[in-house]
């Protein structure tokens, strides 16, 4: 199980995750991944090293390639849980919004 | 202003926060009367609260009910811990799903921002057992809506 911080860390960068969204098509290598972003091989390998570390990719070796794929498993639970969870709680807070703007007005009124 | 963080914290603690346009004497109260809690304290589209029992000092006892249309329904029982008006609230809950899930320790702060209020809350993060049982009891309302949202932000990405 990789660190939960470390995979919430890992999804905070744009850039990683536009690569995790070019791995959703299917298995890429670096070069393909490098491509379409404005950046050196190397510095999508350190993206990519993060996200590995976070559990939420898999290389393996094939020749010179190293081929990425997502690890389906450590991204979906962590995140369908934290999704639920940030759901649940931000209709809650908006709801607290207008009941604080109700609260306030009758406030003003009994005054 | 108002937009929500939620992060963790390590592997054993989620932290959020939220900005709100009221003084923290009015944050506090919607945390702390039932007639309000009940209000706003639902979770995802399409849940109530049919019952909304809470006790606002030390060793006070908190017992939510939530139910829906489809008549599903879960509870949740608390226990206060300290009570410092209007800046923290500290207490202990579990959800009864029915089986009760391990005790979360869950501290709110409201500080003073501008003219309104800072909420933090600390609360104990659940093992996955606990996390898959809590997604398969009656949080499905709120899932699809997530689902397509976590495409749209993760996968969808244009590149």
């Amino acid at each position: 199980m990789p660190s939960l911080d470390s995979a919430f860390s890992a999804l905070s960068d744009p850039t990683r995750r536009a690569i995790l969204a070019r791995l959703a098509l299917g298995e890429t290598t670096v070069m393909e991944l490098a491509k379409p972003f404005a950046m050196s091989q190397p510095a999508i390998s350190r993206h990519l090293r993060v996200l590995e570390n976070a559990g939420l990719i898999v290389r393996r070796v094939e020749g010179a390639k190293h081929p990425c794929r997502l690890a389906d498993q450590g991204l979906k639970e962590i995140d369908q849980w934290l999704e639920m969870l940030r759901t649940a709680l931000s209709r809650n807070y908006d709801r607290l919004d207008q009941l604080l703007a109700e609260m306030k007005s009758k406030g003003e009124e009994s005054q | 202003m108002n937009k929500m963080t939620l992060k963790t914290e390590g592997d054993r603690y989620i932290v959020v926060t939220r900005h709100f346009a009221a003084p923290p004497e009015a944050v506090y109260r919607a945390h702390t009367e039932p007639a309000l809690v009940q209000k706003w304290l639902l979770g995802p589209e399409g849940w109530t609260m049919p019952v909304c029992q809470l006790d606002p000092r030390p060793g006070g006892k908190v017992r939510y009910e939530w139910a829906n249309s489809t008549g599903q329904g879960f509870y949740l029982t608390a226990e206060f811990i300290e009570l410092e008006p209007p800046r923290r609230i500290v207490h202990v809950e579990r959800m009864h799903l029915p089986d009760p899930t391990p005790d979360n320790y869950v501290e709110t702060t409201f500080e003073p921002a501008g003219e309104g209020t800072l909420m933090t809350m600390r609360m104990t993060l659940p093992d996955a057992e606990v996390r898959k049982q809590m997604l398969a009891t009656g949080m499905e309302h709120g899932m699809e809506a997530s689902y397509v949202r976590l495409e749209n932000e993760i996968f969808a990405v244009r590149v």
